[in-house]
């Protein structure tokens, strides 16, 4: 197990060397001046020359490259060209809205999607089956974001129950911790929907897989109960697609949220990536980019070990 | 699902429901689009900055009013020299900045020093590029002497890049900035909000608001439904779009058209053939039908415009009949000009709806005297360097905010590409005239050269939407400078 964790880290590691290569220089080929960005139309050519020197962009690539790479390896990404504060701080503030969305969002989806999955595959091909599948199919098919404009006036616009959108903040207190999940609430529900949606299915297809098993047919004939045979055999063999299905989510939902922070307005990740690109403040790009590949190639790390976990197997094969 | 989030909204009724306010509101959450990379006006052009420091944290020598007029700040009055060399500003007295300390005339020469230095990274150093000397008189009188006259010299200083800053917190600015306006800055909630709240000693009168935000919300949607849950009081400028009428219906909220200092042009390349041809331009701005431009790219709002110059000035002259709409006679000038058959060209169109809207109704209209538009969207960065920097386009569509800057035509190398030594003579001896009967001719003549020489298609002069709750009042109208002044705002009950 050990090897196996070791021998994964040090590709992970390798893959991070790759992607900071591509990273840094498909950026630097984007179109944009950084300095001209800042200082708008009437900036004067004298004051244009005066901010690229202090931003260090007069410097050749290579060299920059370098001093980015080694800045990293130190835990030093560098400073924001327009927020002038260190970009791995401002990832951080932003990982309070952008985390604690993402974990809402997949718990939410977590907790609909596999009930319903085993109880549709438990009771396959009747009417209470193609009703769940068929409202999973509505899931998938409603755009998240077409949804959570749906949830803005519902429940903000028309009932004025939950904030519009915005993020203040975790406070402090109970009532501080309430603040933010209130604001959260209405974003982790429009996340969860579609996620919940494919989880299902996977999770019916990979039940409906196994119950077909002999070993299943073996666990009944010995006289188990229905029930048993349902989590203990059949759930804890389904596991493996449903991980895997889990662990791409929990990467989309911390990186891909962008459209659904724009319709609330929460300064998210994706939203800082987003601003970062318009105003060309490329190393904020370059460095949260660089940390959502570290993010990734760690769930991934993450999810073979939970495969190794749940199916025994695994352990032994590699 | 929905029952969760139901018993949740429920929950959360029961929560908030004990706070509520007795007496007369003194907090005020205010919708902006954009969030400034940092809040240092004097070393940043985004509008951002000073939509959120101008007249309320930060204040200048003078500054500018509701309607464009510039009127004291910092300095209290100020004598002329019969020569318009010698400003001397006599310092108001009492004032501090937020940190405690006293404002004199040290931070006033500290400031136009800086702004005016080599390594100066102020994003208007033109407008500081007539003084010579400034002079320390006494703590209280400041005397700045002009290398030649300039007849905006006032105007300047009131610009939010002219704004008086102490040497103590200069270089903290751009986090934490310290003026001597009636707000001090308390917090930034970087992505989501700027809070001010009010200066206790501040030199003049009081704020009525306790404490300000503002919300940086920069979807449409997003702000129409932040407006219609009560979530923000006021939007300076609303991207409304379709649920405009609704809002206007409602009597909920104020809904004020005013009018901003951005004169949106279909800029043309005057340095590019078939654009180097008079003919040629005088046919674009015929085939123009303005009225339809704005009805498509702006909701029937915004005033058009025959020159380059903002219908709020008092100088102003209505040049939109010059060369009005008429696709016949537009026709005959390109077979005048030997394209009887018309050309293709092409327009890149930045991101706001105003260019990529009003782009494809231009190049509707264009096609119809011939001319074949292709269309490019870009986004800002690349607008800035193909078009703005490299001037590498043919035509595109801008709303120049800039308050007062016809004098970019003057400008070589700018990317219109225009040159004309008459319209350079117009803006040189503006520069050195301070009488104001004999700018106001001058400014007049300037936008007839212009006007005349169709160098760019001028469309309209950009509205400003302002929705705000009913009950506020002393909101601007008007956005003669990019500027979002709370001082005079207040809840009625």
């Amino acid at each position: 197990m050990t090897a196996f964790v070791l021998k994964r880290l040090a590709v992970g590691l390798l893959t991070l060397l790759a992607a900071s290569l591509v990273v840094f220089f498909v950026l630097e080929v984007l179109p944009g001046d950084p300095a001209r960005i800042m200082l708008g139309m009437n900036a004067s050519p004298e004051a244009l020359h005066a901010l690229r020197t202090e931003m260090g962009l007069d410097r050749p690539v290579a060299l920059r490259y370098l001093d980015w790479l080694f800045g990293m390896a130190r835990g030093d990404f560098g400073r924001s060209y327009t927020y002038s504060s260190p970009v791995l701080a401002l990832v951080a503030e932003r990982l309070a809205v952008s985390l604690p969305l993402a974990l809402m969002a997949l718990a939410l989806s977590t907790a609909i999607a596999i009930p319903v999955g085993i109880y549709a595959a438990a009771r396959h091909g009747r009417p209470s089956d193609t009703l769940a599948m068929g409202l999973a199919q509505v899931g998938v098919a409603i755009p998240n974001f077409w949804f959570a404009m749906l949830l803005v006036y519902v429940f903000a616009v028309g009932l004025r129950l939950l904030p519009a959108g915005g993020f203040s903040g975790w406070g402090v207190g109970l009532d501080g911790l309430w603040q933010g999940v209130k604001a959260l609430l209405l974003p982790a529900v429009s996340l969860a929907l579609p996620q919940a949606a494919i989880l299902a299915r996977v999770t019916r297809s990979a039940m409906l897989e196994v119950l077909g098993e002999d070993y299943i047919r073996t666990a009944r004939a010995k006289g188990l109960p229905r029930r048993k045979v349902l989590w203990r055999h059949g759930l804890r063999n389904a596991m493996i697609p449903v991980l895997t299905i889990l662990g791409l989510q929990f990467a989309f939902l911390l990186a891909g949220t962008i459209i659904i922070e724009n319709v609330f307005y929460l300064p998210g990740l994706g939203r800082l990536v987003f601003q970062a690109i318009s105003q060309r403040d490329l190393i904020v790009v370059e460095g949260v980019v660089m940390l959502l590949v570290a993010a990734i190639v760690l769930i991934n790390l993450l999810v073979d070990i939970c495969y190794a976990v749940v199916d025994p197997r695994l352990r032994s094969s590699r | 699902m929905k029952t969760l989030a139901t018993m949740l909204g429920a929950a959360a009724l029961f929560l908030t429901s004990g706070s509520a306010a007795i007496g007369a509101r003194s907090d005020l959450v205010l919708g902006v689009v954009l969030e400034p990379p940092h809040l240092d006006p004097t070393a940043g052009a985004a509008a951002a900055i000073d939509e959120i420091v101008y007249a309320n944290v930060f204040e200048g020598l003078t500054r500018i009013g509701p309607n464009g007029e510039v009127q004291p700040a910092l300095a209290e009055r100020w004598e002329v020299s019969q020569d318009g060399l010698t400003y001397t500003f006599h310092l108001r007295e009492g004032v501090t900045f937020h940190d405690g300390t006293a404002f004199d005339a040290q931070d006033v020469k500290f400031s136009l020093d800086r702004a005016r230095a080599e390594d100066s990274t102020n994003a208007q150093k033109g407008l500081f590029s007539a003084i010579e000397t400034v002079e320390v008189v006494d703590p209280a009188t400041v005397k700045v002497t002009l290398g030649h006259p300039q007849g905006s010299f006032l105007y300047n200083m009131g610009w939010g890049d002219a704004v008086i800053v102490a040497p103590e917190s200069a270089p903290t600015n751009k986090e934490k900035p310290v003026g001597t306006g009636p707000f001090r800055f308390d917090n930034w909630a970087r992505g989501s909000s700027v809070t001010i709240s009010r200066y206790e000693n501040y030199w003049g009168e009081p704020v009525t608001l306790e404490t300000a935000e503002f919300r940086f919300i920069p979807d449409a949607a997003a702000s129409v439904a932040a407006l219609l849950s009560g979530d923000v009081h006021a939007f300076p400028n609303l991207q409304a779009g379709d649920a405009l009428p609704q809002i206007e219906a409602d009597p909920r909220f104020t809904v004020m058209i005013g009018a901003t200092e951005g004169e949106t042009i279909l800029a043309i390349n005057n340095g590019k053939a078939p654009f180097d041809n008079l003919k040629v331009r005088q046919a674009i701005a015929h085939a123009l039908d303005r009225e339809e431009i704005i009805l498509g790219a702006s909701a029937g709002n915004g005033v058009p415009i025959g020159s380059h110059f903002s219908p709020a000035n008092e100088a102003y002259i209505d040049l939109t009949d010059t060369y009005a709409h008429d696709p016949e006679k537009a026709k005959a000038l390109l077979a005048e000009a030997g394209l009887a058959n018309g050309f293709s060209a092409t327009l890149k169109l930045p991101p706001p709806a105003y260019a990529r809207q009003g782009g494809e109704i231009v190049a509707s209209q264009l096609r119809q005297v011939g001319i074949e538009l292709e269309i490019i969207p870009v986004e800002w960065a690349q607008w800035l360097e193909q078009v703005f920097t490299n001037k590498d386009y043919d035509l595109t569509i801008v709303s120049h905010t800039e308050p007062n800057d016809i004098n970019i035509y003057a400008r070589d190398d700018y990317y219109f590409n225009y040159d004309n030594p008459a319209f350079d003579a117009v803006m040189d001896e503006l520069e050195t005239t301070s009488d104001p009967e004999k700018r106001k001719t001058l400014y007049q003549t300037a936008q007839r050269i212009i006007a005349e020489d169709a160098v760019n298609g001028f469309l309209f002069q950009l509205p400003k939407t302002g929705v705000w709750d009913a009950r506020l009042e002393g909101l601007w109208e008007n956005a003669p400078i990019q500027a979002n002044d709370l001082t005079k705002v207040r809840w009625t009950e």
